[in-house]
């Protein structure tokens, strides 16, 4: 570990900054998409805990996202605001649970197989919400009223859940980037670099790795239930495989092992599409907003193999003509696979 | 249900598993011998599906038609852009992590999507089944079966026999399966790997193609019908056993089984059976029914 401040620190606090000063310039349009973007990056950070930091690549992450957002929904009474110091336990604590079970039992498979096993777990979550009246079938549900908490936190305002989504966003931040300076989130590094040489050193590999999934799906379902108030809306679609398969694409495009590659990622990916999507830049063209997308990831994965967290080393390097010497980020995961030369 | 349903269904079910099969075996070829994660499999069989519905007019201004030659058109034009695409974004890609495919591929996905989407449109069409095979087979005293269907079956049984020869019985099957155990062995034997893998995702490709194109006069053809493949075909492939040619057969008859009985029988619970399936097996079996081998 470096001083205090090193630069990648300053990188994520001057974000953070930015975010915290974003509403005051921003019309309402703006608010509400940084929102939006704020809670996929909550979202891309509790999945860089599972694929970034202790290598298992969940495929089904989306199932916890939706189970936080309808805990958050039908938890709510009908007509009255539901407190948001029960609600969003609840929301977590489903999530967490839900999380538990598929984590107990697809922690016996590996490699692909896990990745398949997670999607099976999604997939069947998907389908009870979606085949069921539980949740509304395919129409989804409405969050009438939004949740308080007493009198000084109303979250039906756009300001309100900005902000809170923020404190949200940097507490999970935080949280993460302690966890994996301690003890538990060295074991995960360990277990990422070589799950076989960790057994042999004595460590139960399978709690540790127990541990890592509820974490992650209890930070979902926080995201989770952060979409469902925000848009006071919530349908099946929000546990469908596309879901998992963006989030997945966004940690890879930021550049797995880093906190940051999550946070940069959701707001790369995010923004791209915005970007392709406004018609102000393309015109009519801007309803084939996937083509762009699809062509900026080919070309970020032939340029970039680290993703863009890695930018900033491989321009180094092509300065200085040989690999960085400063690799590995404090609090990152080990960065073996990832090597230069190749 | 009564025996001609009772029939009826049964032959669906084949047909349906063996279409999967078909999908699922280039899927399972890239993955098992090459190491690619191709989530870009589901668009190779939207493409298929098509160039079953744009080609034929093509075809039938320049060689005088034909469903038969719309199919030998398609599957020469499979290959070529099989040998193109793995020449122009997958081989570089070897040596990188699986995710870095994966999220390729996924790029790949949503061109191939919006390329489909400029070119023929948003709409969904229907495709004729050829004249030859357009009849009805008699099922006891009321029910009737498609001649076509019998058609796909044939179709896919046939492939998976051609398949298995080329695999066990050739030379070639014999480099690509050295391929997919040492490349680097394999190299250094003086075969050329580069060539080899190219050849394999283009015969995956065409394969994934071929069913599209089968399948387009029964299933019609619409946007976003390869993702609705690609994750079922993932299913086969992990519960056969990735890279096992026999383990996708046989995954692939049985998800076919229990998706077409469990729509009959469970209605409301149709969706969710075939991932139940999967997870019960791999719980049971943790690496699928097969070993690559």
């Amino acid at each position: 570990m470096t001083t205090f401040l090193s630069p990648k620190l300053a990188f994520v606090l001057a974000c953070l900054a930015a975010l915290a000063v974003y509403p005051l310039a921003a019309g309402s349009y703006g608010v509400d998409l940084v929102t939006k973007i704020m809670v996929y990056a909550i979202f891309a950070l509790s999945l860089e805990l599972l694929v970034g930091s202790t290598g298992l690549v969940c495929f089904g992450h989306a199932a916890f996202f939706g189970i936080g957002a309808y805990a958050a929904v039908l938890g709510s009474p009908e007509a009255d605001a539901a407190s948001l110091a029960v609600l969003l336990p609840l929301a977590v604590g489903a999530a967490a649970l839900y999380a538990l079970f598929m984590g107990a039992l697809s922690l016996r498979t590996q490699g692909v197989y896990f990745i398949m096993v997670t999607l099976a777990f999604a997939q069947m979550a998907y389908y009870i919400v979606h085949d069921t009246p539980l949740g509304g079938g395919t129409d989804g549900i409405y969050l009438n009223v939004k949740p308080v908490l007493g009198s000084w936190l109303d979250l039906s305002g756009s300001g309100a859940i900005y902000y809170f989504t923020l404190a949200c966003l940097v507490a999970v931040f935080g949280f993460l980037g302690l966890l994996l300076r301690s003890r538990f989130g060295r074991a995960l590094a360990g277990i990422k670099a070589n799950e076989q040489r960790m057994r042999a050193t004595g460590f139960a590999t399978y709690p540790y790795k127990l541990a890592a999934f509820v974490v992650s799906g209890a930070i979902a379902g926080l995201a989770g239930f952060l979409f469902a108030v925000k848009d006071g809306y919530v349908n099946p679609e929000m546990m469908a495989w596309h879901l998992s398969g963006a989030v997945l694409i966004m940690i890879i495009l930021g550049g797995l092992g880093h906190l940051r590659g999550a946070l940069i990622g959701a707001f790369v990916f995010a923004l791209l599409q915005e970007f392709f999507k406004s018609e102000a830049v393309f015109g009519g063209f801007a309803k084939h907003w996937h083509l762009g997308l699809g062509l900026t990831i080919i070309a970020s994965v032939a340029l970039l193999p680290r993703g863009l967290v890695g930018l900033p080393a491989q321009w180094r390097q092509r300065l200085v003509g040989r690999p960085s010497a400063q690799r590995a980020a404090p609090g990152a995961a080990f960065d073996e696979e990832a090597g230069d030369g190749r | 249900m009564d025996l001609p349903t009772f029939l009826i269904q049964c032959l669906n079910s084949l047909q349906y598993g063996l279409l999967l099969f078909l999908v699922a075996s280039g899927l399972t070829l890239i993955f098992g011998i090459m190491g690619v994660i191709n989530l870009a499999h589901g668009s190779f069989y939207m493409v298929g599906a098509y160039m079953a519905y744009a080609l034929a007019p093509v075809v039938a201004a320049t060689f005088g038609g034909g469903f038969f030659a719309t199919l030998a058109v398609g599957l020469v034009l499979a290959v070529l852009l099989g040998y193109v695409l793995e020449w122009a974004f997958f081989s570089f890609l070897y040596e990188r992590e699986h995710l870095q495919q994966v999220l390729m591929t996924y790029g790949l996905i949503l061109v191939f999507e919006e390329l489909r989407s400029l070119i023929v449109g948003d709409d969904v069409y229907g495709v004729k089944p050829p004249d030859l095979l357009a009849g009805t087979l008699p099922l006891g005293e009321v029910m009737t079966y498609p001649v076509y269907r019998l058609f796909i079956s044939g179709v896919c049984l046939a492939l998976a026999l051609g398949m298995w020869f080329v695999f066990t019985r050739t030379r070639l099957g014999m480099m690509i399966r050295a391929g997919s155990a040492n490349r680097e062995m394999v190299q250094s034997l003086g075969i050329d790997i580069q060539f080899l893998y190219r050849v394999v995702f283009a015969a995956g490709m065409a394969v994934a193609v071929l069913a599209g194109m089968v399948a387009a006069p029964v299933s019609s053809v619409y946007p976003g019908m390869g993702n609705q493949v690609l994750i079922i075909c993932f299913v086969v492939v992990v519960i056969g056993g990735i890279g096992s040619i026999r383990g996708a057969l046989l995954a692939a008859l049985l998800i076919g089984v229990v998706d077409t009985f469990g729509k009959v029988i469970f209605p409301q619970a149709a969706g969710v059976l075939v991932y139940v399936l999967m997870a019960l097996i791999l719980l049971w079996k943790p690496s699928g029914l097969f070993k690559a081998g």
